[in-house]
């Protein structure tokens, strides 16, 4: 015979000034002992209007303000948003520098990866060990980037029809380099952490979502295949020249903090053999069109134009509409780490507060991107 | 008068200069006096102020040597340098933490019950600092050897819980109660397989003086022990909240733990005692299985228990920067349904050996550790079977989509917009 | 590669099911009445012949004489891709639309972020609040006709500032 002892539930509020919350983000928990039963995401800590920003800027101005979104992955950022200024505009992109961008937007997704699963490792409570062993790695790709575009974290790399300065010559064997040592390193961090007894005990089946629901919550990216939906732009949409290049997507059916963990560690093996490929099929050329086909002050035909890319955190859609002058009307950004927050209460329901902010790192999301 | 405190060659030499005039210290040899006959207590306070200076300044300076080791060591780890600009190879840096901890506001928050929210801190060092006082350093080297000494070990260290519930529950801090309650429930969960696990020691050493048990080891009892000496290390580094088992101040998820208001002193105390109970826990670590001071001449036995401490030390520190947090679900099991079994299948093994040779020799000794290795591997073999959850195996990449039908039915191109995709 | 559907198209599908719905159709694009949005994107989600499981995006366009709200559907089952638009708000007052949040979960955080930052209501929306700002923030930021605290369309006196900010954000701007 059971006795139920009555106990009082406790609210909290976790952030925006805690440790783990990856930035400023708050969330109102209401615990029943160590359980979680309510969850209220409060967001906008970090909103800095980039959208209304936008709209003042000229096209190629714009490019600085998505680098700020999620700076873990300006790249892509960047990438996401030339593409839809190319479908806008109707600018034939130079083959050169779409392939650099290439490059170095799956560089930068191999760096994100880094970062979400050092951070991931972090939250479970690892003394730092392992995210400095995953910063390190994630240096020599930012040493990369100053190489390509002379920044780092914000790099504004790309431009309408390509890049905006070729690689030097010194760019291919730094990064072969890098490609060579990352291989041993991601085997490194398996052996660490994906066999290690305490992380597997930790994630396995905490918060499992199903892909029925995570198509409800329009949810993509690597949370997605880590249910077993084989469902990436770069494959299913190719982009740029993402169809001649082969990937494997791998994918775990579990659908649970692990499966996310062990797609973004599987995805990062990819991204070296997509761009080991990409440089065998790179060209001499130029690196973007000349300025009088794609001059700097872009002028648009009036419409509208919705392109998006396979971000290290899901589907980055920009919506862009254009009255024909040299700003865009409307800038709209399609922020995968805000829309993948949506189940945030419902993966968190039910789990215990240790679980909490690893559910909540096994999102990935980025405050600069949610709040935008 | 007490002549436990008289073994102590330190004590003896100050106290009985001090007052030479009384029985025992006539019957050792002094005649020398510095105080007039009557006046043994004041000669007994005096000496007893001078050796507890003398420990705890020790322990204190220990506390900053570890800080620095440890960082360093982590920055080793972690393909850092670690602390290096103040003093050779940074040895000052925590010397500079110490006097900038002591110098910063000290703040006590509105919501906080003042009186308990000064007495947690002070609760938490003492224990600490007491359990030095039983520790034999050396030959000679110690404060007292109390034949209860394992005994008051157990018994002083299980009070730094109540410190922790203290201090959560005085800050009036939602987040600190947390950790008050975690602390509750995993401390005194491991206080027992802590305890159990040493009574395969106290058996074999037929005392519960650790200078006897220290006395006893003519082969180390980490040989004959190695399960005792399993669950008294990961129990103790749950008790001293390192990290595998640092729920208490869970960094990641309760920022601080029970430390979250408390800042200048009253933190910095707290941050002592914490980096004090792991050098104890060590300590005890190495005099209950390590062999204590025991050694090779002409290395003087402090030398050797030093240097076995920091070896322990350093494979907590190893344990702890490589290793994240298990949850506290998994803490508790670990307790109880883990470290439990196995301090009980110890005392049961040993318990049977000392019934079979009660005064073992050497090579007795050395089949019993025999017996007790296989013991331990089997046992720890099946213990982890059964804590252990479902498969490891990882599946292979997979390039069809197993869980939901992607692209099985594609847009006819009669329907489809020719300009191409949306998206 | 992912086909877009053609708007007519689009528009002749739906119409065999609701008739009379879609106003518009060019390009990819398809206007439908604000009023039918609930049953137009139901039918889009259960129809075979259309399943569109993820809501891509949901966003809106301030075209000064009125807003138009997009969405932008993707089915993975058959790899396509659609574009449904809608207008409302007429005249600039009293934007509002059916909310899809029972259709897809997907629009929950998003509606609310079209709501804070353009000021268009989605009845029914289990959570009707604002997301990125703070409640009681003067108006719709994406909104053409907001500019600055200086020139915003809202009066002085009407605007709902919580009063612990409101010495903060007169005194931010330096005016």
């Amino acid at each position: 015979m059971t006795t139920q002892v009555r106990t009082e539930p406790i609210t909290v509020n976790l952030g925006p000034q805690h440790p783990s919350t990856h930035g400023v983000f708050r969330m109102r928990v209401t615990f029943d002992g160590e359980e979680i039963i309510d969850v209220e995401p409060i967001f906008g800590y970090l909103h800095r209007g980039s959208e209304k920003l936008a709209e003042e800027r000229t096209y190629v101005q714009v490019v600085t303000l998505t680098d700020r979104m999620d700076y873990v992955g300006s790249m892509l950022n960047n990438q996401a948003y030339m593409l839809t200024v190319e479908k806008l505009a109707g600018v034939e992109p130079a083959p050169r520098g779409v392939w650099l961008r290439m490059i170095a937007s799956e560089l930068q997704r191999i760096a994100s990866h880094l970062v979400a699963v050092g951070f991931l490792i972090q939250d479970l409570g690892a003394w730092g060990t392992p995210l400095i062993y995953t910063m390190r790695e994630r240096e020599k790709i930012l040493d990369l980037f100053e190489m390509l575009c002379g920044a780092r974290i914000t790099n504004s790399y790309l431009r309408p029809g390509g890049v905006f300065m070729d690689a030097p010559d010194e760019f291919w064997p730094a990064m072969n380099e890098v490609l060579d040592e990352l291989p041993p390193r991601i085997d490194d961090l398996d052996d660490l952490l994906t066999d290690n007894d305490i992380i597997f005990s930790r994630t396995k089946g905490v918060s499992v979502l199903t892909p029925e629901q995570m198509l409800d919550a329009s949810i993509t990216g690597p949370m997605l295949r880590a249910a077993g939906v084989d469902w990436d732009l770069r494959h299913r949409d190719p982009y740029d020249f993402y169809d001649q290049v082969t990937f494997d997507r791998p994918m775990h059916t579990a659908g649970d903090n692990f499966a996310r963990y062990w797609v973004r560690v599987q995805e990062m093996r990819e991204s070296i053999k997509i761009i080991r490929q990409c440089e065998k099929l790179i060209e001499p050329g130029p690196v973007r069109p000349l300025h009088d086909d794609v001059p700097w002050l872009l002028r648009p035909p009036v419409g509208d134009a919705y392109a998006a890319i396979e971000h290290s955190k899901g589907e980055l859609g920009f919506y862009l509409v254009s009255d024909g002058s040299i700003s865009p009307y409307r800038c709209h950004v399609r922020a995968p780490s805000l829309i993948n927050l949506t189940l945030l209460r419902e993966m968190l329901i039910g789990e215990l507060l240790a679980d909490m902010f690893v559910s909540f790192g096994s999102v990935d999301i980025n405050m600069g991107e949610v709040d935008r | 008068m007490n002549s436990p405190f008289l073994e102590n060659s330190l004590f003896r030499n100050i106290y009985c200069y001090l007052a030479s005039g009384s029985d025992d210290c006539a019957a050792r040899g002094y005649d020398i006096a510095i105080l007039p006959a009557g006046l043994e207590w004041l000669a007994f306070t005096i000496t007893a102020f001078i050796i507890i200076n003398i420990v705890i300044n020790a322990g204190l300076g220990a506390v900053i040597v570890y800080i620095w080791g440890e960082r360093r060591i982590l920055g080793r780890i972690q393909n850092r340098t670690g602390p290096n600009r103040w003093g050779p190879f940074g040895t000052l840096t925590s010397v500079a933490d110490a006097i900038k901890t002591l110098f910063k506001e000290d703040i006590v928050p509105d919501e906080a019950d003042r009186w308990l929210f000064n007495i947690a801190p002070i609760l938490m060092v003492f224990p600490v600092l007491m359990v030095l006082s039983v520790i034999p350093f050396g030959v000679g080297t110690f404060v007292v050897d109390i034949n209860v000494g394992i005994l008051f070990v157990i018994a002083i260290t299980s009070m730094s819980g109540i410190s922790v519930v203290l201090a959560s529950w005085a800050s009036g801090n939602r987040i600190a109660i947390f950790a008050g309650m975690r602390s509750v429930a995993m401390l005194i969960s491991y206080e027992i397989p802590m305890a159990l696990s040493l009574i395969g020691v106290l058996m074999l050493a037929g005392s519960m003086s650790l200078g006897a048990i220290v006395d006893a080891q003519d082969i180390p009892f980490i040989l004959v022990q190695p399960l005792g000496l399993f669950v008294f290390l990961l129990a103790a580094q749950a008790e001293t909240s390192r990290t595998p088992f640092d729920l208490i101040e869970a960094e990641s998820e309760l920022a601080a733990g029970y430390l979250n208001d408390y800042s200048s002193m009253k933190f910095g105390i707290f941050f002592l005692a914490e980096f004090l109970a792991t050098i104890v826990a060590s300590m005890l670590i190495v005099t209950l299985f390590l062999g204590g001071w025991r050694g090779w001449e002409p290395i003087p036995s402090q030398i050797w228990f030093a240097a076995k401490t920091v070896l322990v030390l350093l494979f907590i520190m190893w344990m702890r920067f490589s290793w994240p947090r298990l949850r506290v679900d998994q803490i508790l099991a670990l307790a109880w349904k883990g470290l439990f079994e196995l301090t009980l299948i110890n005392i049961f093994v040993t318990a049977i050996l000392i019934a079979i040779w009660p005064d073992p020799s050497i090579t007795e000794l050395l089949i019993m550790s025999a017996i007790n290795w296989v013991v331990f591997f089997i046992s720890i073999w099946a213990v982890s079977k059964l804590l252990r959850p479902g498969d490891y195996t990882a599946p292979e990449p997979q390039t069809d989509s197993p869980a939901y039908p992607v692209a099985t039915d594609e847009l006819p191109d009669e329907v489809a917009y020719t300009g191409g995709a949306t998206r | 590669m992912s086909k877009a559907w053609d708007g007519a198209k689009l528009a002749e599908a739906i119409h065999k099911s609701i008739p009379d719905v879609v106003v518009d159709a060019s390009g990819t694009d398809i206007w439908i009445e604000p009023e039918s949005v609930q049953q137009v994107m139901r039918l889009l989600r259960d129809d075979p012949e259309f399943r569109f499981e993820l809501l891509s995006s949901v966003t809106a366009v301030d075209y000064i004489s009125y807003f138009e709200v997009v969405y932008h559907l993707t089915s993975l089952n058959r790899n396509a891709t659609a574009v449904v638009k809608s207008k409302c708000g007429m005249g600039r007052d009293d934007a509002r639309i059916p909310s899809v949040v029972d259709i897809w979960r997907g629009a929950d955080l998003q509606e609310r972020e079209v709501w804070d930052l353009m000021g268009i209501v989605f009845d029914g929306h289990p959570n009707h609040k604002r997301i990125m700002l703070w409640e009681g923030f003067p108006g719709h930021p994406l909104r053409k006709d907001f500019a600055t605290y200086e020139q915003s369309i809202v009066p002085e006196s009407e605007r709902r500032v919580p009063s612990a900010l409101a010495g903060e954000i007169e005194g931010g701007q330096g005016s």
